[in-house]
């Protein structure tokens, strides 16, 4: 391989690689506001400008083709003599916003001006005066004062979300970032904007001043919303999640998500529908029950039923875990009855990254087992089945069947038992006789397998009642970390819920099983083990990025 | 053990004291004769000079709203973590407001690094020293409480900008 050396430490390099990728790959940072790995270069902000031997000038190192034998300088005199220019320059026309910007800890000008710029300007001229609340489409808000006219924004549009939709307008000091005539920035990936702005231009209207960065603590994580399974960092303060962002994962969503993962998914989580606590129907009404006796309750109602009145729907929302146990609880009963039912909006997928499979792991739920056999019913036949009298017991994790059909709502009426599990109220749990509070996907361990076959680790981001972020080893935010019951902002509240696969533990127990899970890690080796697809997988090798599950191509849809 | 002579041992007249009685009653004397510094508090209050660090207040302008853009870095530095301010969006100039400000008074310190840390000169350490409440959510003092006339802070604000 070619080399080239920069700070005096050889580095090498493929060729066709700008100078600041390669030095990127080796670790050293060249400062950057209008390059990024995934977009066309445009080289206007100058800000990395470095110093390479035997050329007569500076030169952009985003756009310098590294070469055998370069010799670059990335902190000499002349680099940050430079680096310093470009950094008053751009900060002449930048207001002193950073107290009401929401940007301010995150935020590449703040940085570099605070790491290169001089500390004061010799600017005594008055400040450019512009728009500073524009609507820039549904979910952003536009700061034309703070804009340091990088247009990543432009080519992000362009290039990923292949929409033209934005453009700058005007020349010299009163350029500025506008729509099209006619046109919204209303593409469905506009948010990546906003993490991909250098400074506070571009800010998330749903997220918009509802707390620092600083404030909150992230957890890596996988996004629900569709089969695609993003990589995401969920922020939470005080036990709520303020935001999610997309986190880089090349083999699945590059550096992006779209708006409606990031801004929808994690609405369910704190929010007045979720079920708290187990519920018994006594006399006709759901009342709130400990779940102890919810689980002595449920065990007793099913040991009435023979295994082939009984059916189990699984859920494409719930986990590896959470099938598995279900499997395993099923077949405890020797009920053959399982199915799944999945969630497709025909014809609402592109080809950048979201899939018509709404739910983050059907394929997950099959290759656990959640599957009809020779013999045994799938989701019509249930239907059927509870339809025609021959199911008599229902029992549904973390999926709504009753939203299915009407035909489906009128037959779990009919129903002498229905048990579910969610973590919303849906029309199937005002049906059911039993609820149990399941954890959503903020509050457990677990994996998901996404379309391409991946699996893939979610994290608790968000303690329930039964978890300690400290003692869980949860992330913490430095108010989380000195926070006491006493304190106002460390009182949000803890959802008495726990994730399916334990509740199914519980349930397993009082029947006399072995199932005998104290974490959802315990259950995944035990897939690892039992199931081909997952073999020699553990937590440790997923990692943060996922591992290809071996399995056969004609699976993949 | 050989028993200790002392050094020098009282004479009669030591014994019974009579010098350093009429030593201190000299004093109490001369004591009487100059200016009181004792207050006769709660009749009577201390007004302390610009300088001193009673419990931290916001400045209220006389319009009426108050001078935060609740940017949380008064809560950020604060190492008693007794600050928490929650953000929100006003149509005023100034875009952000606090919508929640709270000050733990439990937790307070009376440092002065919110003050010191302050974008807007908007958290000032008054000269109320008078903190008293019955239970732990008292002491939790919220934007009634914390706002102050900039009138009642001119002193403070002038010490500032003197020595900051
Ligand atoms: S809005 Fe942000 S991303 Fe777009 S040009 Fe301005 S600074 Fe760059
Ligand atoms: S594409 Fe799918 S997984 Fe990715 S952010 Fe959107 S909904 Fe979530
Ligand atoms: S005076 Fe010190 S301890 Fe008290 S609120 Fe301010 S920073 Fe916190
Ligand atoms: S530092 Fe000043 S402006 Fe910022 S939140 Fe505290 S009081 Fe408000």
């Amino acid at each position: 391989m070619p080399t080239l050396t920069v700070d005096g430490k050889q580095i090498e390099f493929k060729q066709g690689e700008t100078v600041i990728e390669a030095a990127r790959n080796a670790g050293i940072d060249i400062p950057h506001f209008c390059w990024h790995p995934s977009l066309s270069i445009s080289g206007n902000c100058r800000v990395c400008l470095v110093e390479i031997e035997k050329m007569p000038k500076l030169a952009i190192s985003c756009s310098t083709y590294a070469a055998e034998g370069m010799v670059v300088y990335t902190q000499s005199e002349k680099t940050l003599q430079a680096r310093n220019a470009v950094m008053e320059f751009i900060l002449v026309n930048h207001p002193l916003d950073c107290p009401i910007c929401d940007e301010a800890g995150e935020c590449k000008l703040q940085e570099y001006a605070y790491a290169h710029g001089k500390g004061e300007s010799r600017f005594e001229e008055i400040k450019n005066r512009k728009e500073k609340r524009v609507q820039l489409g549904p979910h952003i808000k536009f700061d034309a004062e703070r804009c340091i006219s990088c247009s990543l924004c432009i080519r992000f549009s362009d290039e990923i979300a292949r929409k033209n939709q934005l453009t700058f307008i005007k020349r010299g000091d009163k350029v500025t970032i506008t729509t099209f005539p006619g046109e919204s920035f209303d593409n469905s990936y506009t948010l990546n904007t906003v993490d991909i702005c250098p400074v506070g231009a571009l800010t998330n209207q749903d997220f918009r001043f509802k707390s620092r960065v600083w404030e909150m603590s992230k957890t890596n994580s996988v996004c629900v919303g569709c089969s695609r399974g993003c990589n995401t960092e969920v922020w939470v303060r005080n036990n709520q999640i303020l935001r999610l962002t997309p986190r880089h994962n090349k083999d699945v969503n590059n550096y992006w998500m779209c708006d409606n993962g990031r801004l929808n998914t994690f609405k369910t989580v704190n929010t007045s529908n979720r079920i708290d606590g187990a519920f018994i129907r006594k006399e006709g009404m759901l009342q709130k029950a400990s779940l102890e006796k919810a689980v002595l309750f449920a065990a007793k109602s099913l040991k009435e039923f023979k295994s082939g009145e009984i059916a189990f729907i699984g859920s494409a929302y719930a986990t590896c875990e959470d099938n598995y146990a279900l499997v395993k609880f099923a077949k405890m009963l020797s009920v053959t009855n399982l199915a799944f039912a999945n969630h497709i909006i025909p014809g609402d997928q592109d080809d950048i990254l979201i899939r018509e499979d709404k739910t983050p792991n059907s394929l997950g739920a099959e290759l656990v087992g959640i599957k009809s056999g020779p013999g045994s019913l799938n989701l019509e036949g249930i239907l059927k089945g509870i339809r025609e009298g021959k199911i008599k017991a229902l029992y549904v994790m973390e999926d709504d069947p009753a939203s299915l059909s009407d035909e489906f709502e009128e037959a779990l009426g009919k129903l002498d038992l229905l048990i579910v599990h969610d973590t919303n109220q849906n029309r199937s749990t005002t049906l059911a006789d039993i609820v149990f509070p399941a954890s959503t996907f903020a509050e457990k361990n677990g994996t998901f397998v996404n379309f391409q076959g991946r699996v893939q680790r979610i994290l608790p981001s968000v303690a329930t009642a039964e978890m300690d972020r400290a003692l869980d080893g949860m992330e913490m935010s430095r108010w989380d970390k000195f926070g006491t019951e006493f304190d106002r902002w460390n009182q949000g509240h803890k959802y008495d819920a726990k994730p399916s696969w334990k509740i199914l533990t519980m349930l397993s127990l009082q029947l006399g099983s072995k199932m005998k899970y104290e974490m959802a890690e315990e259950i995944f080796s035990e897939i690892a083990n039992s199931i081909d697809a997952f073999k020699g997988l553990d937590y440790d090798k997923i990692g943060e990025l996922g591992a290809q599950l071996k399995i056969k191509q004609t699976i993949l849809k | 053990m050989p028993v200790q002579k002392r050094k020098k041992d009282l004479n009669i007249f030591g014994k019974l004291y009579i010098p350093e009685i009429v030593k201190g009653m000299a004093l109490t004397l001369k004591s009487m004769f100059r200016p009181n510094v004792t207050l006769l508090y709660p009749e009577v209050r201390f007004d302390p000079p610009a300088s001193y660090r009673g419990r931290p207040v916001l400045v209220q302008e006389p319009n009426g709203t108050g001078r935060c853009v609740a940017c949380g870095l008064c809560a950020r530095v604060c190492p008693a973590l007794a600050i928490e301010v929650q953000a929100a969006e006003t149509e005023l100039e100034k875009e952000r407001y606090p919508q929640k400000f709270e000050i733990n008074m439990l937790r307070c310190i009376f440092c002065g690094f919110c003050e010191e840390v302050c974008p807007e000169e908007a958290i000032v350490m008054s000269k109320d020293y008078e903190l008293v409440f019955a239970n732990r959510n008292d002491a939790i003092y919220g934007k009634d409480k914390l706002l102050v006339p900039i009138d009642n802070l001119r002193a403070r604000l002038e010490f500032l900008r003197k020595f900051k």
